[in-house]
């Protein structure tokens, strides 16, 4: 882990910028794995706490409009240097709790959806969701031991995303295979800024 | 870290009394900018640590190196919604500093991004 310095040169107290990536995907598709492969610290959990209607058509049916939910978050931490500190979130299990997604994505310079190929249809929420917030992301297919090994394309055609969003084969327990899946991200985000320049 | 026996609660409080008795039922944090990676970083000393409650000084602990919200909401193992709330009486108190996050599609900034690249590639 990088050293923190305590100050700045005259004294001021050096605070870190911190950076945000979000691990999305389908229930079960390796999300909190991933996580954990490149996370310098064991994954971290923690909770909102909801207390109020209108969090979420779905959040309060057949409840009372007071009665508390809990959202569970569990996310990482790579520390880049003493002035940058890299986040990753996995994104909440239930898709039932979509306004947390909004809090997750505020600010990430990318998201990963993880796909599993024998339950596509799980990631199409994550899709649509960074798509339409134009915030840059990659597919990354957790090649899970037992299934269907298909081609790159054979699952661009069936997910139906753009050509120019990346999609990488990965084992989402392997650090290396998890770090090339960041790399990715990243490279693209920054394609992204060029062509926007 | 310190640990949970510091608490003034026990686990009979129960998991609702808890939170927010000790935000005195406040539920909204007042500065809505706090994120889940927001920043936040302790003054070397707080300004008067008589107005402190224990939880403060938890956090005031704690943050002596940078952590994000998130992190001390994890660490002190309560929800966020009170770490935000505890967290804004100390900014208020000036006893915190706190860094947003850079916002990409707002600020595009290249340099950040090289930087990230090349410290994942170098874990």
């Amino acid at each position: 882990m990088v050293s923190v310095e305590s100050e700045r040169p005259g004294g001021e107290l050096l605070v870190p910028t911190p950076v945000k990536i979000v691990i999305a995907g389908g229930f079960g598709t390796g999300k909190t794995t991933m996580v954990n492969s490149v996370s310098e610290i064991p994954p971290l959990h923690t909770e909102e706490l909801l207390t109020e209607a209108g969090v979420g058509v779905d959040d309060v049916l057949g409840l009372e409009s007071k009665e508390t939910t809990t959202v569970a978050l569990d996310f990482g931490r790579i520390t880049i240097s003493p002035e940058v500190v890299l986040y990753l979130f996995g994104t909440p299990g239930q898709n039932r709790f979509w306004f947390m997604w909004d809090e997750l994505a505020f600010g990430a310079i990318g998201a990963v959806i993880l796909v599993d190929t024998r339950r596509l249809d799980s990631s199409f929420p994550s899709i649509d969701f960074f798509e339409r917030r134009g915030i840059p992301f990659i597919i990354a297919v957790n090649c899970f031991e037992g299934a269907h090994n298909y081609e790159v394309e054979e699952v661009r055609r069936a997910l139906d995303v753009d050509a120019a969003i990346p999609l990488v084969l990965c084992d989402a327990r392997d650090r290396e295979s998890a770090k090339t899946v960041l790399v990715s991200l990243i490279q693209h985000t920054m394609d992204r800024l060029d062509a926007m320049a | 870290m310190a640990g949970r026996e510091d608490w003034w609660y026990d686990e009979a409080a129960g998991p609702l009394v808890r939170p927010y008795a000790m935000v005195r039922g406040r539920t909204r944090p007042l500065r809505p900018e706090l994120h889940l990676v927001t920043q936040v970083r302790a003054m070397p000393s707080p300004s008067d640590p008589d107005a402190l409650s224990v939880e403060h000084m938890e956090i005031m602990e704690l943050c002596r190196r940078p952590l994000s919200v998130a992190e001390v909401a994890a660490y002190l193992d309560v929800p966020l919604v009170v770490v935000k709330v505890l967290l804004s009486d100390l900014i208020q108190r000036g006893d915190v500093v706190i860094r947003d996050p850079a916002r990409v599609p707002q600020v595009p900034d290249r340099n950040l991004l090289q930087a990230v690249l090349d410290g994942v590639r170098g874990i």
